[in-house]
């Protein structure tokens, strides 16, 4: 239409919406003609004009209309309103009645609309009532009742939990239209977790062999193939279900088979089935046979003629190419072809796969072919993409520096300013930490700064900002590599780009930081000057600034080199966070009767809790510390006028650096700050090395306790005991996210011994350390932060890598078996705060809901009765006594409860009375809906399987919190003189099984305390509130096993986390009645469960 | 999970805009016109699939129409363009010969039919006889 006929059209549908805005807003308005405005209406939304007016007057006429108005009025609502619009809320009432009524249209409309848009928070008004319409007579209103579920499992899955049940009736309807529709759901949660579901695995089996066999009514054939898209749909759950499991693999074997060997109609929708059958064959755990014919398959999609099917051909071969390089190969020369073919999109998936097989021979060619194609493409989406991707190929297999250069170059200017913006900071943290060749590195930067040099030189070229951000910031430090050209030449190139227009404010101040930083080196420039004078007029206020810190600065050259020093980029600056050289001034303003500094955190909390203010009285000498919780400055003004002015720079005094850390900073912006132990108030309580320990010490620790004793003498050498210091808090930094990111357990079970030892050694250390230095620990947490902030902010993240010095020795299987105990010992001792300085605080106690109140070995024993071959596995963990759950008179079997530090395991032994002898037993745990269940090889318990017994071991992970649950299962045994018989037996289990303490830093809980959303708050009274808090922390880490994290006055921080990856974080707070309890978790459901278990642990005490 | 389905005529006027995710108005219009840009240039001999933003566009035109269904990109695209093929087959029957003009008088049956076949994001109906006969249940209410 051209654009006389688009004014006309405007100009006519304003009118009709102005006339329909009218007769729909006039009362007397039946509801037929209302129907017939509506159908108006909803045509000129269609055409994107904007008939909001109407909206109201939809829900209206789906409330008061009869059928045929409803019907119009449900239609026009389900186009109008989205999921979030608050009109919707209005239509509920409607929904409800309609659903309770006789008449079936009204119903199946309902349901629709049910499933198209409904409001979150509505959905218990109307759930009962559509989990009865699952029972409904008419097929139809089942099915559509399952897709309404279906629907609110997608926007709320929380709320449908309770009805998986229903789910599998659903799938067992005698309709194939519902079984249909119940899949949906079941793609979807399988995707979710596929574990839970593995028993179904025979059901889809079953129901697939019968659809590829034709056993359907004819209706569901399209162009003869029997249910197609149902097909697809379970081909597409198997390839979920049969991922990465053998077992559940094998019996989909021959069905797969069967549905490649039926599928050979040539149409459309065959190959789609295909296509589907491949993607399920390459998915599950692989049959050799299957994959030959899946590969076959492929092979005639790729070489089919139809650009559709040749184009889906590309496509398996880009997800198959990981596995089967060499399919690629076969198929070589048509993808040369499709790399040239005129249609875009072929062309896009070819180089997909060509990324996927780019190696370090073929890497130019592949990344040419890539930047022809980002050259001629205009779509941000595919430009993102493409730019990513190549600027990941350059920077892994690059073959020499010009290329990377110049490849990078291209990447710049064309991804310009839509790219990642990780790429262009990769790019210079690349260049500045360099490589391990220096002469490399050094090249590699003069052919940088040549390259942009020259680019710079071209006229009337413009950039993109991003691009010219990279080379100003290149020039800037590496300028001075270049013999032949003067810092003065690269400052006038860069004084043109500042005075050019199309340069924005963000990369001129780029282009100000370069030149400042080329001006120390250049002898005498005229630009700086004319800089100088032309951007201190500036109207931009950074420029501005920018220029008068040029100005100044150039007017004492040697303050300018020592402050921009060459080459220095990847140097760590030593920043002091804590602002200790303020410590005289602070001390001077408090002397004069200032009040001290509160943050801004702690200002609002005084602010919610009036009674609460600030506690100014005197505390006992341990716990001098907690009194002056809300003061920045570290220094210990307040306990002593000795010690005020103390500061990093001016160097610890061995008398009184015990007491440097006096004071301590509670909260700061991040939440709780670093805790600074003092050990010198209870030094008796704590020895500097426990006795214990001593007799276990193995070399490489005595060394590093050497290393301390060192340090602690020799106060002088700073530097080194801050970098020793920052190392291992460091070390301590980056191991324990990762415990808590669950990533830990994705390493496959041969390095398991190595990150334990890690642990185990880290957590060792730091405790050594922080009792041997904890005048160290303050600095060493100055200068971490320090670093942090250089990292982030620089993009040179370098010093995690660097710090991380925990050499191979570590690895040495020898010192494996001392650690964890050694570890814990000190932890027992050193870790827990003063206040509970009871050694006996870190064992482990089994919880009191464990079936058997059987003698629980305490570690220490363990570790002695043991033999030498559990001694690593078990040194941390405690088991239950073995509990007989069921038998008869032949055989008996008993259930054993194992706390693993990094899991929880369950271990069935089946033992044949004396006598007899077992030929075979076989266990089966049944699918248990709040966790899983997986079988663990092995033998981690003093059982010995014997002719006459069967050991049975399972590891159990949460995967949604519960109070107390039961795990039940079966047992079937075949004893040697052919009695064979079946038991079955439940356990009990308790949220506490999966309960393990959580030792993070006070720093660490700070930080996650903050990124967790779900928070539940309880109170609970008291009898003796005075003694409240530390009875309360006893009991919370004897019965439940939280870890004491942090003890301040009324206060305490408790943690804990469930393996492999939550953790739940609780903060206790006493009050004049009872105990404040505050739980954070990441998961929603968690705290709840855990303040439950608080409530019975703190009641029953 | 299907996102949206769009009928669209050469010049671009929408004949049916159905959508499965929540857009504004704003959006929805962006949309549409991106889709239109993307799918009219592309010629008869290439494929029916193009990539859209996050997700695919899997299109097929009939005369002057395009149907097009927007999908995730891990879904099966000849399984939706069978889906378009099923849907207009449905349509022919429906209206006995459909052309364009079928669906603009009767833009909001068209609705209904889709109503009937997809639902929630997915397809929900595929065989044509189950489709015809609720439809004409339907339509014998009026």
């Amino acid at each position: 239409m051209d654009y006389i006929g688009l004014r006309e059209e405007e100009k006519l549908i304003q009118q009709e919406l102005i006339s329909l805005k009218a007769t729909v807003s006039a009362p007397t308005t039946t509801l037929k003609t209302m129907k017939e405005c509506m159908v108006r209406l909803l045509y000129c939304e269609m055409l994107g004009y904007d008939a909001s007016f109407g909206y109201i007057h939809a829900i209206k006429l789906a409330q008061q209309g009869n059928l045929l108005e409803k019907r119009v009025g449900y239609l026009a609502v389900s186009l109008f309103l989205h999921e979030s619009h608050e009109l919707l809320l209005l239509l509920v009432n409607t929904v409800v009645k309609d659903l309770q009524s006789t008449n079936l249209v009204e119903v199946c409309m309902a349901l629709t609309v049910v499933s198209q848009i409904f409001p979150r928070e509505m959905i218990p008004a109307v759930l009962p009532l559509i989990e009865d319409k699952l029972q409904h007579s008419k097929e139809i209103v089942r099915r559509k009742a399952v897709l309404a579920l279906y629907k609110f499992h997608l926007i709320a899955p929380n709320q449908v939990q309770h009805i998986h049940i229903k789910f599998r009736k659903a799938l067992c309807d005698r309709d194939v239209g519902v079984m249909a529709a119940s899949l949906h759901i079941y793609l979807r949660m399988i995707k979710e977790n596929s574990s839970g579901y593995k028993d179904l695995t025979g059901s889809f089996v079953t129901i697939l062999k019968q659809v590829v066999g034709g056993k359907l009514p004819v209706d569901f054939s399209y162009h003869s193939v029997p249910a197609p898209w149902l097909q697809i749909q379970l081909l597409r759950v198997l390839g979920l279900l049969g991922k990465d499991d053998q077992r559940t693999s094998e019996l989909m074997y021959d069905v797969l088979d069967e549905s490649l060997r039926r599928a050979e109609l040539n149409h459309n929708v065959t190959y789609a089935i295909l296509f589907e059958c491949v993607h399920t064959v390459y998915s599950i755990y692989p049959k050799s046979e299957l994959l030959e014919k899946a590969a076959k398959c492929i092979g005639k999609f790729v070489l089919s003629p139809k650009i559709n099917l040749k184009y889906l051909g590309l496509k398996a071969l880009t997800y198959v190419v990981q596995q089967d390089p060499t399919l690629a190969l076969q198929h070589q020369m048509t993808i040369i072809e499709c790399l040239d073919h005129p249609d875009p999109i072929i062309k896009r998936e070819t180089l997909e796969l060509l990324y996927r097989i780019t190696n370090s021979q073929n890497v130019t060619v592949i990344v040419q072919k890539m930047l022809e194609y980002l050259r001629q493409s205009k779509e941000e989406y595919i430009i993102v993409n493409l730019v990513g991707k190549i600027a990941e190929l350059a920077e892994k297999y690059a073959p020499d520096n010009a290329w990377f250069i110049q490849t990078m170059n291209a990447v710049f200017s064309v991804g310009g300013d839509v790219m990642h913006p990780d790429i262009p900071s990769n790019f210079l943290r690349l260049l500045a930490e360099g490589f391990d060749d220096e002469t490399e590195d050094q090249q590699l930067r003069v052919y940088a700064v040549q390259s942009y040099l020259s680019l710079l030189d071209v006229e009337n070229v413009f950039y993109p900002q991003r691009f010219l951000q990279v080379m100003s910031w290149v020039l800037g430090e590496y300028s001075y590599l270049l013999d032949k050209e003067k810092p003065e030449e690269v400052i006038n190139r860069l004084y043109k780009l500042l005075m050019s227009d199309s340069v924005s404010s963000e990369t001129k101040a780029w282009l100000i930081a370069a030149v400042t930083k080329l001006t120390p080196q250049a002898q005498t420039s005229s630009t700086v000057e004319r800089l100088i004078q032309d951007f201190s007029v500036s109207l931009d206020t950074c420029m501005r600034q920018h220029t008068f810190e040029l100005k100044h600065l150039h007017e004492n050259v040697e303050v300018m080199k020592n402050l921009l020093p060459v080459n220095k980029s990847c140097e760590e600056l030593v920043v002091d966070a804590s602002l200790s050289f303020l410590d005289g001034y602070v001390a001077e303003g408090l002397s004069r009767g200032a009040a001290p500094y509160k943050p801004h955190h702690q200002r609002q909390e005084e602010k919610l809790s009036q009674e609460k203010v600030l506690n100014f009285e005197p505390y006992g000498l341990s716990f001098s510390s907690s009194g002056f919780t809300g003061r920045q400055s570290p220094a210990g003004i307040s306990l002593g006028s000795d010690i005020s002015g103390n500061s990093a720079e001016t160097g610890l005094k061995e008398t009184n650096s015990l007491k440097l850390d006096g004071v301590k900073k509670l909260w700061g912006k991040e939440g709780y700050l670093p805790k600074k132990e003092s050990k010198a108030g209870d030094a008796p309580e704590a020895p500097p090395v426990p006795p214990e320990s001593a007799a276990a010490e193995n070399p490489d620790q005595a060394g590093a306790k050497r290393d301390q004793a060192q340090v602690l003498v020799q106060s002088k050498e700073e530097k080194e005991k801050q970098l020793l210091a920052s190392s291992l808090f460091v070390g301590l930094g980056t191991e324990s996210p990762i415990n808590l990111l669950g990533k830990a357990d994705t390493v496959s079970h041969k390095f398991r011994r190595k990150s334990k030892a890690k642990e185990a050694r880290s957590g060792d250390v730091a405790s050594a350390q922080n009792l041997t230095c904890s005048s160290l620990s303050s600095l060493s947490s100055a200068t971490y932060k320090g670093n942090d902030c250089l990292a982030t902010v620089q993009g040179r993240a370098s010093a995690e890598a660097k710090e991380l010095p925990l050499g191979p020795e570590l690895l040495d299987p020898e010192c494996l078996p001392e650690l964890p105990l050694v570890g814990k010992l000190s932890d027992g001792n050193l870790s827990v705060p003063p206040l509970f300085a009871d050694s006996d605080m870190e064992v482990f106690h089994p919880p009191l809901s464990a079936v058997a109140a059987a003698p629980a070995a305490a570690p220490g024993t363990a570790e002695i009765t043991l033999a030498a071959s559990f001694l690593e596995d078990t040194a941390e963990d405690t088991c239950s006594g073995g509990v007989e759950v069921c038998g008869d008179e032949t055989v008996t079997v008993s259930s054993y409860k194992l706390w693993q530090d990094d899991g929880f395991l369950m271990g069935w032994l089946v033992a044949a009375e004396s006598g007899s002898e077992l030929q075979s037993a076989n266990l089966d745990i049944f699918p248990a809906e709040n966790f899983k269940v997986s079988e663990r090889p092995g033998c981690c318990l003093p059982v010995t399987e014997a002719g006459s017994s069967r050991w049975f071991q399972y590891s159990l992970q949460l995967e949604r919190p519960f109070t107390e649950e039961a795990l039940s299962g079966a047992v079937r045994y075949q004893l040697v003189d052919t009695q064979a018989g079946q038991l079955g037996f439940s356990v009990s289990l308790s949220l506490l099984d999966f309960v393990r303490p959580l030792k993070i830093s006070t720093e660490d809980f700070g930080k996650l305390w903050l990124s967790f959303a779900n928070d539940v708050k309880q109170n609970i009274k008291m009898s003796e509130p005075q003694a409240a808090l530390p009875s309360a922390l006893k009991t919370l880490q004897q019965k439940l096993r939280l870890h004491v994290v942090d003890v301040r006055g009324d206060e305490g921080l408790l943690a804990c986390r469930l393996p492999p990856s939550t953790s739940c974080l609780l903060h206790c707070r006493a009050h004049a009645d009872g105990l404040a309890l505050w739980l954070r978790s990441s998961c929603p459901a968690l705290p709840d469960c855990l303040s439950y278990q608080c409530h019975k642990a703190l009641e029953g005490s | 999970m299907i996102r949206f389905i769009l009928i669209q005529n050469r010049a671009g006027k929408t004949r049916l805009a159905k959508w499965y995710m929540q857009f504004d108005d704003d959006e929805k219009q962006k949309l549409i016109e991106e889709v239109h840009a993307v799918v009219t240039v592309r010629d008869a001999k290439h494929t029916n699939f193009v990539e859209f933003r996050n997700f695919k566009i899997i299109y097929r035109r009939y005369a002057g129409l395009y149907f097009c269904i927007c999908v995730d990109v891990s879904d099966n695209n000849l399984a939706y363009l069978e889906a378009i093929h099923n849907f207009v087959e449905v349509l022919n029957e429906y209206f006995h010969n459909v052309c364009e003009l079928d669906l603009v008088f009767n833009f909001y049956k068209v609705y209904t039919v889709v109503d009937e076949m997809f639902l929630a994001g997915e397809i929900r109906e595929t065989s044509q006889t189950k489709v015809l006969k609720q439809l004409l249940m339907l339509q014998s209410l009026e």
